[in-house]
């Protein structure tokens, strides 16, 4: 599986109206991502920057023990006023955990995610984190759940792990080399014995890469984190991230070091310092990664409640839940509506924001939308497409790269004024599109989709996709000779 | 014989999760070891379990008194980068 980029063209969270005179650095991607991922995503504020403004996450501290020990953090802070991973106000025991997840999903209808990220590690807490995965998926049904952890534990667990219907995994993997790894790791606790050094460094690296593969084989959509350290990991993260990619993360997360002397970190003691925001940005481009996706991330607390620009946690404490009596079957409800109508509102939201690049308009590839209802055929109506799949098509090849998701705005004759919008939505949605193929289309659509530079065509109806647009590339090449000769002589 | 927890614990489980003869419990501020199960894990496993695992240097201590993990020696911090992290935690 490729690593996939997601992106976003709007990402400074203003309206979207990134035209398509957008120089295209962030293409559409996300449009790349097959759709069970895209669905997954799409209220999952940590992996969505359309969703991080409209869904919130938890993290329910349950899983304070760890067994690794990582240079950047230290066991001994607790404090409420830090805001930064493995920091946590108060542990709770699963039970606790259930009903503090209850009282804030009835309080924030937005929660869509449920993660167990700490204060030390998910899996060296295993009994405590699968039980409250256990209630939590009895209970709130509705909740994404999803865990961090730095790998050591998996592959002895993925069994049990994927028994609870986990979405998604975040490993946090800094390095691939035991040399970089023994700066890094002081030691391991593994299989009943603390392990030192560059040993240490290596089990704990063959766990992380194992653990990743058995995940994504498993279909878990997995996401790594690797935290920057300049002069330590920042010549080796391009490495690193081609190893993730070959064994199929979603997406790789770099984020900055935190290392402060009043942390108490060994890092933050012997002055490590952070990287820079060029450095950050340098070593990402130094992946091959485009990190739109992540610039949201606020590497969050064990503990944190809300969206993600937000930290309710303390609104929520046990002494403050306690006494709360929760209808929780009316929050659900409430919950579901209040979620339902985000997605419907971002949706065009969503479509705008998935942008071409330049070079799809330039004469060595084209991007074409295909409204099919499968078999590998054109073979779809254009107002019934719930969505599209994108070509892109060149001299040489027709490949598939996407597909775009649109309500489909035609449901027969009636209705038709209120299906307008749903019309304009699809056609936004194809920006960027040169063609689109369909089995018919009715009038008005066409008008309106050639008013917007993209050109219908019915013409390959029950063609074969690949054929189809291979036969409207060459079309389209056509017609652009066609037309500058006539300037020419004009 | 027993291995006892001194108040610099953080309360983490670690060591109760990993204890071989369920010696370890909770209490308020701190993991607390009950002597008369601690078995030092002879014959459960060639290292004392509750040592092996616990991220804070100095918390566990010995039969004798002594700390199975000195300062410095899971931190790498030594005392002289320690004096400089602030007491309050």
């Amino acid at each position: 599986m490729e690593l996939n980029i997601i992106a976003s063209s709007c990402d400074d969270g203003s309206a979207p109206s990134c035209g398509a005179g957008d120089t295209g650095a962030a293409a559409s991607v996300r449009a790349a991502l097959p759709a069970h991922i895209q669905k997954k995503i799409e209220t999952h504020p940590c992996y969505s920057d359309q969703a991080h403004h409209h869904f919130a996450r938890m993290h329910v501290a349950v899983a304070p023990a760890c067994n690794i020990q990582c240079n950047y953090c230290n066991r001994k802070y607790d404090c409420s006023n830090e805001s930064r991973p493995g920091v946590v106000s108060e542990v709770l025991q699963p039970e606790q955990a259930l009903k503090k997840v209850k009282a804030v999903a009835a309080e924030i209808p937005q929660l869509s995610v449920l993660g167990i990220a700490g204060p030390g590690d998910a899996l060296a807490n295993a009994k405590r984190s699968f039980e409250t995965f256990k209630l939590l998926s009895q209970e709130t049904p509705d909740l994404k759940l999803c865990l961090s952890t730095n790998g050591l534990m998996l592959p002895p667990l993925i069994d049990e792990l994927c028994a609870f219907n986990i979405d998604h995994v975040t490993i946090t993997i800094n390095c691939i080399d035991a040399d970089i790894g023994q700066k890094i790791y002081p030691w391991i606790y593994w299989k009943n014995r603390r392990i030192r050094g560059r040993k240490a460094a290596k089990i704990l690296i063959e766990q992380q890469l194992l653990g990743l593969s058995l995940l994504t084989e498993r279909g878990v959509l997995v996401k790594v984190n690797t935290v920057l350290i300049p002069g330590i990991n920042d010549h080796h993260v391009a490495e690193l991230s081609k190893e993730i990619k070959k064994r199929g993360a979603f997406l790789h997360n770099l984020m900055p070091l935190i290392a402060e002397k009043e942390h108490g970190s060994y890092f933050g003691l012997m002055g490590q310092r952070a990287p820079s925001a060029e450095e950050l940005e340098q070593a990402q481009q130094a992946c091959g990664v485009d990190m739109k996706l992540m610039r949201h991330c606020r590497q969050c607390r064990a503990d944190a409640v809300g969206m993600l620009n937000e930290d309710r946690g303390a609104e929520f404490s046990l002494d403050k839940i306690a006494e709360q009596d929760i209808d929780y079957k009316q929050a659900q409800v409430r919950r579901a509506a209040v979620q339902k109508d985000i997605l419907n509102k971002l949706k065009p939201e969503y479509c705008e924001s998935v942008h071409s690049n330049t070079e799809i308009s330039s004469n060595s590839s084209r991007l074409i939308a295909v409204a099919s209802k499968g078999q590998g055929l054109v073979n779809q109506h254009f107002g019934h497409a719930t969505e599209f799949l994108l070509y892109r098509a060149d001299a040489d090849s027709v490949q598939l790269v996407g597909s775009r998701r649109v309500s489909a705005y035609c449901h027969g004759s009636e209705n038709c004024d209120e299906q307008q919008d749903l019309l304009e939505q699809s056609i936004a949605c194809l920006e960027g599109c040169e063609a689109v193929l369909c089995a018919k289309i009715g009038w008005g659509p066409w008008q309106k989709l050639e008013a917007a530079g993209i050109r219908p065509s019915s013409d390959h109806a029950m063609e074969r996709i690949d054929a189809a647009v291979a036969a409207i590339y060459k079309e389209l090449n056509q017609q652009q000779q066609t037309c500058a000769e006539l300037s020419q002589l004009a | 014989m027993s291995v006892s927890i001194v108040n610099s614990c953080v309360s983490c489980w670690a060591c109760l999760d990993v204890c071989p003869s369920q010696a370890i419990y909770e209490s308020k501020t701190q993991m607390q070891v009950d002597k008369t199960k601690c078995s030092e894990c002879n014959g459960f496993y060639a290292d004392i379990q509750c040592a092996s695992v616990c991220p804070v240097e100095g918390a566990i201590l010995d039969s004798q008194g002594l700390a199975f993990n000195p300062p410095g020696s899971l931190t790498g911090i030594y005392p002289e980068k320690l004096a400089q992290v602030p007491l309050e935690f």
